[in-house]
């Protein structure tokens, strides 16, 4: 298998990692209250863990001296390859536990399956991921209860939120030419088959807190290619803001 | 110099190293070190993190060295290994009263209070000052008090 397969793939997980990690850091000192804050800052730090792992991994694949913090640090928009919901902003409180609860969901049966595979690395840190999304799942579907099922307001936002992302959704379970050749290889994941599960994760917790689930419409792709929304730029200005005006600068 | 030393006496010296955010107990307790080994010459340490991004696991790496170096021992690697992951499920019952002694409610399904032993405890945040930890309330005494999360 060529090498470069299993090198974009990790980088996509790995982007995924790092770009919802800084999104969620965003929200440090911002929070709706105080252990809300600690929360969503723990899970942050949780992501830019599996990033680091995850970077570190595909920096050993590319070799060339190549290492995590230049992949994090020196590429560009089209060079990055997370899921377009990762980047998505953090809106209000809503908008974030709607786009979180989306991605644990996914996340969870993904690394369920990701420790089967046959590579030793990616088995080893979706080991220790599922522990850690499994948790965040726990979190973030609690919130989409309380908040679905809360006041008149609460409610109004989350199906906002709902009504916004779900149309990012559909990218999740897409199949590209290198996810099958890691699947042929039984290194990567069959998404396609993780949506049935996936649906009823979301439907349980809808049906608990009284939402609806929008109907399938327009729904954009493209962040496995490199192809992104309009706010992942800005986001990497913030990220890459140090690197760019003084590159290589250490601590 | 580093023929002298056993595998023994390297993890006498790791048992001395605390924990950096819950100094109760050592990282050995913690059940962050897996394997203690001497390839030739060279000492081989074989660590394993908490939760991915714990911020303590660079001092705990830094730690260790500083504790090797202090014994002139400079033919050492320290390694991470990530499988099988770290759980709760290491710590032996000891260290659950250590834990419990400082304050901590050890990991466990069933929550008590560490101060009053009540079982009427109420989750207060299911993220604490670490990421190892949750935060709770005791129902019967108000205390409150961190839950070792139990993975």
């Amino acid at each position: 298998m060529p090498k470069d397969s299993l090198f974009q793939y990790v980088l996509g997980m790995g982007d995924d990692a790092l770009i919802l990690g800084q999104r969620l850091s965003q929200w440090a000192y911002k929070g709706p209250f105080l252990e809300e804050d600690i929360a969503l800052s723990n899970i942050s730090l949780d992501m830019f863990g599996r990033a680091n792992l995850l970077l570190e991994y595909a920096a050993t694949l590319k070799g060339n001296g190549a290492t995590a913090d230049e992949l994090a640090f020196k590429r560009n928009e089209r060079e990055f390859k997370n899921y377009i919901l990762c980047e998505q902003p953090n809106g209000n409180f809503a908008d974030t536990m709607v786009r979180q609860f989306f991605l644990d969901a996914f996340y969870k049966l993904f690394l369920q399956n990701l420790t089967k595979s046959k590579d030793d690395q990616l088995s080893a840190i979706a080991q220790k991921s599922i522990k850690e999304t499994t948790y965040h799942l726990r979190h973030s579907s609690k919130w989409i209860i309380r908040l679905g099922d809360g006041t008149a307001e609460s409610h109004a936002k989350v199906q906002s939120a709902i009504n916004n992302l779900w149309m990012f959704t559909n990218e999740l379970f897409e199949m590209n030419d290198i996810d099958n050749e890691m699947v042929k290889q039984k290194m990567g994941v069959d998404c396609s088959i993780l949506k049935i599960e996936w649906d009823q994760i979301i439907d349980d917790a809808f049906s608990e807190a009284t939402l609806n689930r929008p109907e399938d419409a327009n729904m954009p792709s493209g962040g496995r290619q490199g192809i992104h929304t309009e706010h992942l730029g800005h986001l990497l200005t913030d990220m890459q803001y140090l690197q760019r005006s003084y590159p290589d600068a250490t601590w | 110099m580093v023929k002298k030393l056993s595998t023994d006496s390297i993890w006498e010296m790791l048992k001395t190293i605390p924990d950096p955010e819950i100094p109760a107990i050592s990282i050995v307790e913690l059940g962050i070190v897996r394997n203690v080994e001497f390839d030739n010459d060279q000492l081989n340490i074989i660590i394993t993190p908490t939760y991915s991004g714990c911020p303590a696991f660079t001092f705990m790496k830094e730690e260790i060295s500083r504790h090797l170096e202090l014994r002139e021992i400079t033919n050492y690697q320290i390694k991470t290994s990530l499988a099988p992951p770290w759980t709760t499920d290491w710590m032996s019952d000891e260290v659950k009263v250590k834990l419990k002694e400082a304050g901590i409610a050890p990991p466990s399904n069933e929550v008590i209070c560490p101060r009053c032993d009540a079982p009427t405890v109420a989750v207060i945040s299911e993220f604490g000052s670490t990421a190892c930890k949750a935060l709770y309330k005791c129902n019967e005494c108000s205390e409150i008090f961190h839950h070792f999360k139990q993975i």
